[in-house]
C-alpha cells in the first residue's frame, strides 16, 4: 500500500512538472555587456553592415528596419552541423511564413566558394523567399567580425571538418539592433523555446 | 519505506526506458548518428531539397547493394527520391569498418528500410570490393 502510494505521488508530481502553466510572455532582457555611463545604461547594438544577397540585392541594417530578425552562420559544403541548423532555420522560417515583421538571414563564412549562384540555388532547393530568408555574402573580415556581435564564432581552421570553425547558433535581433535571445540550433527543444521568444518579441510591438 | 518505493518506481521506470528506446542495432544507431545524421537527420528525414530522405527512400529498398558504395566511395548526380530531385554531393564516410558499416546499414534498413535486408560484415566486404571507381551515379530513368 505504501509503495502504491509513493508511486501516485511520484506520479501526479511528474505530471505537474511536464506540463508548464499557460506560457504568458516575459519581456526578453538585452544581452551582452553594458556599460553604465552616469546614469544611462548602454547596451550593445549590431553595428552597421553591408552584404550581397542570393538576388544580389544589397542587405544592410536598413532592410531590417521596423522588423526583428534571426542569424546564423553556415557554409553550403559544410559537413557537421549546418543542415542540422538550416533544417532548424526552416522551422522558425515555416512557423514565422505568415508574420513579415520576422526575416532570416544567413551568412555564409566561405565567400571563396559560396558565391552569389550557389547560394540562390541553395536557397531555391529549400524553397524560400528571398525577401524573407536572405543568404548573403561579403568581405570575409566582415563576416567573421559581425559573427562576434551575433555571440558567434566564425573563423578559418583547417583542424575542423570542411575547413571553418563556427558555433551553430540562432540568435534574435530586435528592432533597435539589440540582441535579444539565442539558442543552439542543433537542439529542437532549445529551437522550440526561441520561436515563443520569437512570438514575445513580436508581441512586444 | 518510501525509499524502497521509489526504488522500484526509479527501476520500473529505467527498465522501461531502456527497453522502449533500444534498437537491435544499437551500435549502428550510434554509428549512424555520428557519421551520417548531420546531413540525414536523427530521424532520417533529410533537408528540403538539398539533402535527400533516408526515412522512406525507395532507393534504399530497391538498390540495397549500393548503400555500401554511396557511403565508401561517396555519391553525386540527380536522384530522383520519393519524387523530389536532388542533385548535391555526398563526400565519402571515412571511419568506418566493415563491421561498422554492416551496423549502420542494418539500423537504417531496419528502421526506415526493409526489416528483412540485412548486411553480414563479409557481404559488406564483398560488395565494396566490387564498386565502381570514382563516386556513385545513379541512373534514374526519365531524368538528365
Ligand atoms: C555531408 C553530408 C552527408 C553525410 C555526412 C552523409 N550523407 Fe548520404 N547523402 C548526402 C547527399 C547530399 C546525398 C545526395 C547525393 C546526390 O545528390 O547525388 C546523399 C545520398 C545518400 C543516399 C542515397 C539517396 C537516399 O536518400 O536514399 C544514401 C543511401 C545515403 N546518402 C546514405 C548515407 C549514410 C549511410 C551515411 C553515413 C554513413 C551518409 N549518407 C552520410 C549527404 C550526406
Amino acid at each position: 500500500m505504501r509503495n502504491l502510494n509513493v508511486l501516485f505521488m511520484l506520479l501526479l508530481l511528474s505530471m505537474f512538472a511536464a506540463c508548464h502553466p499557460p506560457e504568458g510572455c516575459q519581456i526578453l532582457p538585452i544581452l551582452g555587456n553594458r556599460d553604465i555611463q552616469g546614469t544611462d545604461t548602454i547596451y550593445p547594438v549590431i553595428p552597421t553592415f553591408e552584404f550581397v544577397d542570393q538576388d544580389s540585392q544589397i542587405v544592410t541594417n536598413q532592410t531590417f528596419a521596423n522588423k526583428v530578425y534571426v542569424v546564423d552562420f553556415f557554409f553550403i559544403s559544410c559537413p557537421t552541423i549546418c543542415p542540422k541548423v538550416k533544417k532548424q532555420m526552416l522551422r522558425v522560417y515555416k512557423r514565422f511564413e505568415q508574420e513579415p515583421r520576422l526575416v532570416l538571414l544567413s551568412h555564409t563564412i566561405d565567400v571563396r566558394h559560396d558565391t552569389i549562384p550557389r547560394l540562390k540555388s541553395y536557397s531555391d532547393k529549400l524553397n524560400v523567399k528571398t525577401d524573407r530568408w536572405h543568404f548573403v555574402t561579403g568581405p570575409e573580415e566582415d563576416i567573421y567580425q559581425i559573427a562576434g556581435n551575433y555571440f558567434s564564432v566564425a573563423q578559418k581552421d583547417p583542424n575542423s571538418p570542411g575547413g571553418f570553425d563556427h558555433s551553430g547558433r540562432l540568435i534574435l535581433i530586435d528592432e533597435k539592433r539589440y540582441v535579444r535571445s539565442f539558442c543552439d540550433g542543433t537542439d529542437p527543444e532549445s529551437v522550440d523555446q526561441f520561436m515563443k521568444d520569437i512570438q514575445c518579441l513580436l508581441d512586444e510591438n | 519505506m518510501r525509499i524502497e518505493g521509489l526504488l522500484s518506481f526509479l527501476l520500473l521506470t529505467g527498465f522501461g526506458l531502456i527497453h522502449g528506446c533500444q534498437s537491435p542495432f544499437a551500435q549502428g544507431q550510434e554509428l549512424y548518428i555520428s557519421a551520417c545524421a548531420n546531413c540525414h537527420m536523427d530521424d532520417g528525414s533529410g533537408l528540403e531539397g538539398l539533402i535527400p530522405p533516408l526515412n522512406g527512400s525507395n532507393l534504399i529498398i530497391s538498390q540495397p547493394e549500393l548503400l555500401p558504395c554511396i557511403v565508401r566511395m561517396g555519391m553525386e548526380g540527380p536522384i530522383l527520391v520519393n519524387g523530389v530531385v536532388y542533385n548535391q554531393v555526398m563526400t565519402p564516410v571515412s571511419g568506418l569498418n566493415d563491421v561498422e558499416l554492416a551496423n549502420v546499414l542494418n539500423y537504417i534498413q531496419y528502421e526506415w528500410g526493409d526489416k528483412n535486408i540485412f548486411y553480414s560484415p563479409t557481404q559488406i566486404q564483398r560488395i565494396v570490393a566490387n564498386c565502381n571507381e570514382g563516386t556513385v551515379h545513379i541512373k534514374t530513368e526519365g531524368m538528365e
